[in-house]
């Protein structure tokens, strides 16, 4: 473990700001209903279409756990390799607004389900671990919509009691590429373990960043301030940008910063106050006296011990053990179980390294100049396997391969029918080689017998010649050496 | 039969299955009772033509073998009933009908019974006389502009004056045994978890234990049997073996331990409270029960800690009532000047009360010194019970440290109208159940209850009290039907 060696620093003048930062991850569960309703928690749905009495807090309705629920914040807390809490308690957060209709949320407060872990994010320098200091179940809000009309605020219920998961990291980060390796690796480790999909576009994660600036080589920490619901990691990172260089430059103009809670402007780039610690609301968190503590034995959380798949980080020490590949490819690799899967697809029948490299390589930057997910590849782990045999037994070179790659990037199709039906198979008999090669030395009498006489460069020349007329189908290696002994 | 609505439950639901009187005659009775009772104030919301034309589908094709064939019951305005409006006393849910049935409802109704409308009570059942309703004081028919107790007032004088035969109450401090007292009817409150509180307006809600209210034990006990049930719509209801309470009923109570909590003696409690607790003590040992002297050393703290506890849980569970979804709404400038219009002008003055006494136990920095201090005192009540129960089989107590008061006589000292409740809070915030049943009269003829508590889950041994003890006192309720012209 590498100790911080952070280079994210703010210069002004003869001082160095170091940036501290603790994340507030909102994960929605992946659960088909809510956590204390049996309505849908599906996203896109019509307004106010899944809504029930418990949801709408209509008089005399009562919250009943989603049990399933409880088993994804236990999952998520094993993920973690964090502390299990055998008993947890609801507690009623309160206060008034249009799309909380108890005027309460039910979260969980003094006593979560899951305490301290930890998170080992791979940065280019090495690895850092990340504290977490508590993961909590809570539900979520309504959605108020203030743009529809000029005078009212319409509110969706939808999302009113979808369950969530609250996870507090240690004030551990240091700099906007932690961030993001934070929130990447979290979101990672989710959807390893289905319980959370890590939808940002649909808000299934979302974040408040707390942010403090320190002098560096202080052990303090300094005043935070709170960015509230930032819902993209490019936001987060633009957000701690602006806020860490407001701070530092508000402590290098001999001010004070107040704690506050604000805002990200994301059209302006910038962050603005929403109230400072004085109008900070007075919660009144009490336990919820209509949900009983939450007990769990031993035995539930065994059994769910047993359904935790391979995580992120086992994968990646697997991978590097076993196939040999470094450990910067194991962490793009592992980064989620589909690109995991289809690796482990493709090097069922064909070599490593090769299958590694057109991976990481042609594969992601063909998928990211379409805007493809891994799950969602025109080519299947089958047939990039297929191309790579290819490669392997000599059949097509490298070069016609990447030609070969593109078809296959329109539609999958077997890279054999490719290779078949454009003629793009490599010549490999020596044979008709030579016949190729004779036929280029005699078209360059002058060059051969320069090259005879000590201009050594000109095999490049003649090898280029050959490939031509071979339409880049000559075996290069053939090529060479045939080469060396006709001339 | 023109004597229908001085019948009990039992002798009703006799004549019905005998076929010697139909549903619908018996809906009518109490109807027509009613219909001449409009002074009392009791219902908030009446469903009689709806009662008549259940009444006679009933008839059409009765089923004898239900608990309550064909009996009509009006219940307290706190039970939401499908399609029937439902306001808890108060303005904020005055135009409010839910979809849906509550689960003790549900089960009277699954048992034959008929519903002939929605007893007025204090706003969301604060209240110890009926008095902070909405929809204005109910007379006790026990007195002219007596209150009937709270805060199931419309269900105690209901019973009382014969318009219902048997009614549902709510008890959280005493809601269901006080005005049981008052009236000189039966009200029990059982063991917290036993009835469901699932579409119940909530009040306080780890307090909050609906209950039945009739003439008698057995009917008592009888209703006790229909709406216990197990609820998994309810997080906090307990799966336990119920008994068939009104079949299981025996007046043979000898040998049992009754124990007589010395703190219970609270200065200045009137001499005919003290004998009317002697009385009942004579009672029970005639009945052959045995009296033990026990120690409740932390009564005392149950009233303040009941009133940090109740106002606590109930200013956030009234917050949904904030006129977006349901309910009363005034217009306001803005979603914060619509909340506190909706509010003050939806709210009455004790709910208010309360709701600002509880955010205050709730604020930080306040929290630990009143609620969670509250929570541990609680706790102490609770192994008080516990300690004397391993001695005891039940505890005898009076029900109130009076008798019913006049209207207006306690409206302007909210503490003097708490100190009702003495007596009744310490089973609420200990879980347990307690029963009131009639055992006298005060100098003015005003009845007076005694209150039997039992051990957790322990209702079939505190109604078998109260049964034997009910024949000994062989209680008469002087009621002139002076509100009848």
């Amino acid at each position: 473990m590498s100790k911080d060696k952070s280079d994210y620093l703010i210069n002004r003048k003869d001082n160095q700001y170091e940036v501290v930062i603790g994340l507030e991850v909102h994960a929605q569960v992946t659960s088909k209903s809510k956590l204390f309703s049996t309505s849908s928690t599906k996203f896109g749905a019509e307004p106010n279409t899944q809504v029930s009495l418990v949801d709408a807090a209509f008089p005399g309705m009562l919250p009943v756990i989603n049990e399933f629920c409880v088993k994804q914040a236990i999952k998520t807390g094993i993920g973690l390799k964090a502390k299990i809490n055998k008993r947890s308690v609801f507690d009623r957060k309160n206060y008034f607004y249009a799309d909380l209709p108890q005027g309460y949320q039910i979260s969980q407060f003094k006593d979560p389900i899951v305490g301290e872990g930890k998170v080992i994010l791979d940065m280019p320098d090495g690895q850092k671990e990340v504290g977490i200091e508590r993961l909590h179940l809570e539900q979520d809000a309504g959605k108020s919509i203030h743009d529809l009309d000029p005078k009212n605020t319409f509110v969706d219920l939808n999302r009113s009691g979808v369950a969530l998961m609250e996870i507090v990291s240690k004030p551990d980060l240091r700099s906007p590429d932690e961030v993001n390796a934070y929130v990447k690796k979290l979101r990672s480790i989710m959807r390893y373990l289905g319980t959370c999909d890590g939808n940002m576009q649909e808000g299934s994660l979302r974040a408040d960043v707390n942010i403090s600036v320190r002098k560096k080589g202080t052990k303090e920490f300094g005043t935070r301030c709170e960015i509230k619901n930032v819902n993209s990691i490019k936001f987060m990172q633009m957000a701690i940008e602006y806020e860490a260089n407001r701070q530092v430059d508000l402590l290098e103009e001999g001010q004070s910063i107040d704690q506050e809670t604000r805002l990200f402007d994301t059209k302006k780039n910038e962050t603005r106050s929403m109230r400072s610690k004085e109008d900070a609301h007075d919660y009144r968190y009490f336990p919820d006296p209509d949900l009983l503590p939450l007990e769990i034995s031993d035995d539930f959380i065994e059994k769910l011990k047993l359904e935790i798949p391979e995580l992120p980080d086992e994968k990646k020490k697997r991978f590097i053990e076993k196939f040999k590949v470094s450990p910067y490819e194991a962490t793009i690799l592992v980064s989620d179980n589909e690109t995991s899967n289809y690796f482990e697809n493709v090097i069922k029948k064909s070599d490593v390294k090769l299958a590694t490299n057109w991976i990481i390589g042609e594969l992601f930057a063909a998928l990211n100049e379409k805007n493809l997910e891994i799950t969602e590849s025109p080519i299947s782990a089958g047939n990039l396997s297929k191309l790579i045999n290819l490669i392997k037994d000599g059949t097509i070179s490298g070069k016609i391969a990447k030609t070969v790659f593109e078809h296959m990037m329109e539609g999958d199709k077997d890279p054999k029918k490719i290779v078949e039906e454009k003629g793009l198979k490599q010549e490999s008999d020596p044979k008709a080689l030579e016949t190729l090669i004779d036929k280029v030395i005699d078209d360059n009498r002058e060059k051969a017998t320069e090259y005879k006489s000590g201009k050594v460069k000109l095999f490049g020349f003649f090898v280029g010649q050959v490939m031509k007329v071979s339409g880049g189908k000559a075996n290069p290696q053939l090529v060479n050496e045939i080469l060396k002994k006709k001339l | 039969m023109s004597d229908i609505t001085k019948q009990s439950l039992s002798e009703l639901i006799k004549n019905i299955k005998e076929k010697k009187i139909s549903s619908t005659e018996v809906t009518k009775a109490f109807i027509e009772r009613s219909e001449k009772s409009k002074k009392l104030n009791v219902y908030v919301t009446e469903d009689f033509s709806v009662a008549i034309d259940k009444a006679k589908k009933f008839d059409e094709n009765p089923n004898l073998d239900l608990k309550l064939p064909g009996i009509p019951m009006a219940v307290k305005d706190l039970f939401c009933t499908k399609n029937v409006k439902t306001t808890a006393g108060s303005k904020i849910l005055n135009n409010f009908i839910p979809p849906y049935e509550s689960t003790v409802t549900q089960n009277i109704w699954n048992e034959g019974a008929i519903l002939l409308g929605k007893l007025n009570c204090d706003e969301f059942a604060m209240g110890s006389s009926n008095e902070t309703s909405y929809f204005g004081s109910v007379q006790n028919p026990i007195d002219k502009d007596l209150v009937p107790g709270g805060s199931s007032g419309g269900s105690s004088s209901a019973v009382a004056a014969q318009l219902t035969p048997i009614t549902i109450g709510t008890d959280t401090g005493g809601s269901i045994r006080q005005p049981a007292s008052f009236t000189g009817t039966v009200g029990l409150k059982p063991t917290y978890g036993s009835c469901s509180r699932y579409g119940i307006v909530a009040f306080a809600s780890s307090l909050d234990q609906a209950g039945p209210m009739a003439q008698n034990v057995k009917d008592c006990a009888l209703l006790h049997e229909v709406i216990s049930s197990y609820d998994e719509k309810d997080s906090t209801s307990i799966d336990f073996k119920r008994n068939n309470y009104s079949k299981e009923l025996t007046n043979n109570i000898k040998g049992k331990k009754i124990g007589i909590p010395k703190e219970y003696r609270v200065d200045g409690m009137p001499k005919e409270i003290e004998d009317l607790w002697k009385k009942g003590i004579d009672y029970v040992k005639d009945c052959g029960a045995e009296i033990i002297d026990i120690s409740l050393p932390h009564t005392n703290y149950a009233l303040p800690t009941y009133y940090i506890v109740a106002p606590a849980e109930a200013s956030s569970n009234l917050a949904r009532y904030d006129g977006v979804k349901y309910g009363f709404r005034a217009t306001g400038e803005n979603l914060i000047d619509m909340y506190e219009k909706t509010r003050s002008e939806g709210f009455g003055a004790e709910v208010q009360r309360r709701i600002m006494i509880g955010t205050y136990v709730l604020s930080s920095g306040y929290y630990d010194a009143y609620y969670l201090k509250a929570q541990k005192v609680r706790k102490l009540i609770k192994n008080d019970f516990d300690e004397a129960y391993k001695k005891v089989d039940a505890i005898l107590t009076p029900s109130t440290p009076s008798s019913a008061f006049k209207i207006g006589e306690k409206t302007n000292d909210p503490v003097s109208m708490y100190l009702n409740d003495i007596f009744t809070v310490p089973v609420n915030l200990a879980g347990l159940p307690g029963i009131s049943i009639p055992a006298g009269h005060d100098a003015k003829g005003y009845p007076l209850g005694l209150q039997i508590i039992g051990k957790a889950f322990d209702e079939q041994n505190i109604l078998n009290i109260a049964y034997a003890m009910e024949e000994k006192i062989n209680f008469k309720n002087k009621i002139t039907d002076w509100w009848i012209k």
